[in-house]
């Protein structure tokens, strides 16, 4: 059964400061269809236009034209409460942890709920799921958020956004900045997000590392332009395209693309170092078997 | 260590540091480090989030002294403060994030800044801003504001800065942190050609190992102490270790080191991709493996 797209833009495109010398569409004609539940990558360098097209898909910045829908529903309609796509999709910035206002982590984890106008009990109980997802522990949630290290203040920001249980949740970059153990551990609680709401999630990162081990699907923008849409096979497979607009693919793939290169029968669609180390001892394995 | 005769640049003598809170609680972040870095070294310094590193960075050119033991830069012993302005005009630091380094609203006002404050004549300060301008690959830049500018290129900017001071050695603390592949691309290439053609000592704080692999030494710090210390071939071999506290390896190292594991004879000093491809093209030649068509 074909699954609706949650996310869906027709024609796309924003204009900076129109009709001043410094005009510049920052995307333009972006036509895509996002299903429900899928966990989408997002790439392109700085300047591509990923961050302007993500900020779009909560009403933050207005089409210059085309269209955005979510869930079927045109969001620049007349008479479409915004506030309500706000809910449904929500949206961490990169470094959120520069956005916390409130005097305990509690509060700032609570001030989404709270504005859904929802019970305090059920904000409580939000709150309380939040903080657990992204692995904050419950006598943190009293102190003031200022007196976290940093990677606590950015999960708490991540917290904020989550416990308005949006549909869409949309990630910028959540581990820039993080050491290899904080990346992880922040992209292991996104994982276990998703697979537990079912939620569809966007996330931009540079690191084509932690897309192939976390995406399904694969975005691509340059020069403004919406350029690939596909499985993380696909996109992959386009490596000399993508090293073209100046993108990278992982150490292991270029690796095993080389050995293929080479003649050796074996699957260049590796991503991680797990999938890379069966792939080689089931070739051995296979090739002592007298091929 | 092979360059004992060289003397360092920079030098730390059983180097201690704790952080004193108001409250009384203190927190000892460097716990006797015996560091010496031999004039013209590229050196990365790999460690993870609190692992001190930046810590120690800032002894290099005296924004922080001691609590124990010796920093020395340039022979100098950085708590001597009648010092600290020749320590500084010698050793500069490039910080994390590019928007707080720059002061000016044009990029070459911004490079002039310091010169400026030190007092060097008008004829000399143009002569050597142009220098610092072209040395970083921002000239065609020097009228723009920095606003205009991408990370890339601001951290090349803050670079610029440095080297019209004409320093001995640059202490760059996560550079590139903030940046895309790009920018980190830009301003790794700046840094090597500064080491390589102006024989500048490099000290770079990072946490990306890709960065590390390029220096000519990397020194592993974790919770105070180091680790390890040796070229990156000898360092990234230390797989299991890195892994351990937190840290990455490059994935041909760890992908050789897994297999390795399983049994199978594999170099375990491998960087790149090439070299793995080498290695395992080797072994599955060996034992024949099946080849396309």
């Amino acid at each position: 059964m074909p699954k609706d797209p949650i996310i869906k833009t027709e024609h796309l495109r924003y204009v900076y400061s129109e009709g001043t010398p410094f005009e510049k569409a920052a995307i333009d004609d972006v036509s895509i269809e996002i299903e429900k539940g899928e966990f989408v990558g997002v790439i392109g360098h700085t300047g591509s236009g990923k961050s302007t097209f993500v900020q779009h898909l909560n009403g933050l910045l207005k089409p210059t034209s085309g269209r955005v829908l979510i869930d079927g529903q045109d969001i620049w309609e007349k008479g479409v409460d915004r506030r309500k796509i706000r809910f449904k999709v929500g949206l961490v910035f990169q470094y959120p942890e520069y956005q916390l206002f409130e005097d305990t982590v509690f509060k700032d984890i609570s001030y989404g709920p709270r504005n859904m106008g929802l019970s305090e009990d059920e904000i409580a109980s939000r709150v309380y799921e939040a903080a657990e997802f992204v692995g904050l522990s419950e006598d943190l949630l009293e102190k003031s958020p200022f007196e976290l290290s940093g990677g606590q203040k950015r999960r708490v920001a991540i917290a904020g956004v989550i416990a308005m249980q949006p549909d869409v949740l949309v990630l910028d970059e959540p581990a820039a900045g993080l050491d290899p153990k904080g990346r992880e551990s922040i992209l292991r609680r996104i994982r276990e997000y998703h697979k537990a709401r079912g939620s569809t999630i966007l996330l931009v990162s540079h690191s084509m590392e932690d897309i192939a081990e976390n995406a399904s699907k694969v975005l691509v923008m340059n020069k403004a332009k919406l350029v690939m849409y596909d499985s993380v096979d696909a996109v992959f497979a386009r490596s000399q395209e993508l090293l073209s607009i100046g993108l990278d693919i992982p150490q292991i793939t270029r690796v095993f693309i080389g050995l293929r290169k080479r003649g050796f029968d074996v699957n260049d669609c590796i991503y991680t170092v797990k999938d890379g180390k069966k792939e080689i001892l089931r070739a051995l394995k296979e090739g002592g078997a007298g091929c | 260590m092979e360059n004992e005769s060289i003397n360092p640049i920079l030098e730390t003598q059983n180097l201690e540091f704790t952080y004193s809170y108001e409250d009384g609680i203190s927190n000892k972040v460097l716990n006797g480090i015996n560091l010496k870095v031999p004039s013209g070294q590229f050196l990365a310094i790999l460690g993870r989030n609190g692992s001190g590193k930046s810590t120690l960075a800032k002894h290099f050119n005296a924004v922080l002294l001691p609590t124990g033991g010796k920093a020395y830069a340039l022979g100098i012993d950085t708590s001597d403060e009648t010092r600290t302005y020749d320590i500084r005009q010698n050793v500069g630091m490039v910080f994390q994030n590019p928007d707080n380094q720059i002061v000016a609203t044009i990029v070459e006002e911004d490079v002039a800044f310091a010169l400026e404050n030190l007092g060097v004549p008008p004829e000399e300060i143009r002569r050597r801003v142009d220098e610092a301008l072209n040395a970083v690959g921002m000239y065609e830049y020097r009228n723009h504001a920095p606003h205009q500018l991408s990370g890339g290129q601001k951290q090349r900017v803050a670079i610029a800065g440095i080297i019209a001071m004409k320093p001995k050695c640059i202490v760059l603390d996560e550079p590139t942190a903030m940046l895309d592949p790009r920018g980190r691309r830009e301003v790794i290439e700046t840094i090597m050609k500064l080491n390589r053609d102006e024989k500048i000592t490099i000290v770079l704080i990072t946490h990306f190992m890709d960065e590390a692999v390029r220096a000519d030494r990397v020194v592993v710090i974790d919770h105070g102490n180091i680790l390890l210390d040796g070229a990156p071939r000898s360092v990234f071999s230390n797989v299991a270790m890195l892994k351990s506290i937190g840290l990455d390896v490059p994935q041909a190292a760890e992908l050789l080191y897994e297999l390795n594991k399983s049994g199978e004879k594999l170099p375990q000093d491998v960087l790149t991709a090439e070299e793995c491809i080498d290695a395992l093209a080797t072994l599955l030649e060996e034992s024949h493996c099946r080849k396309i068509r």
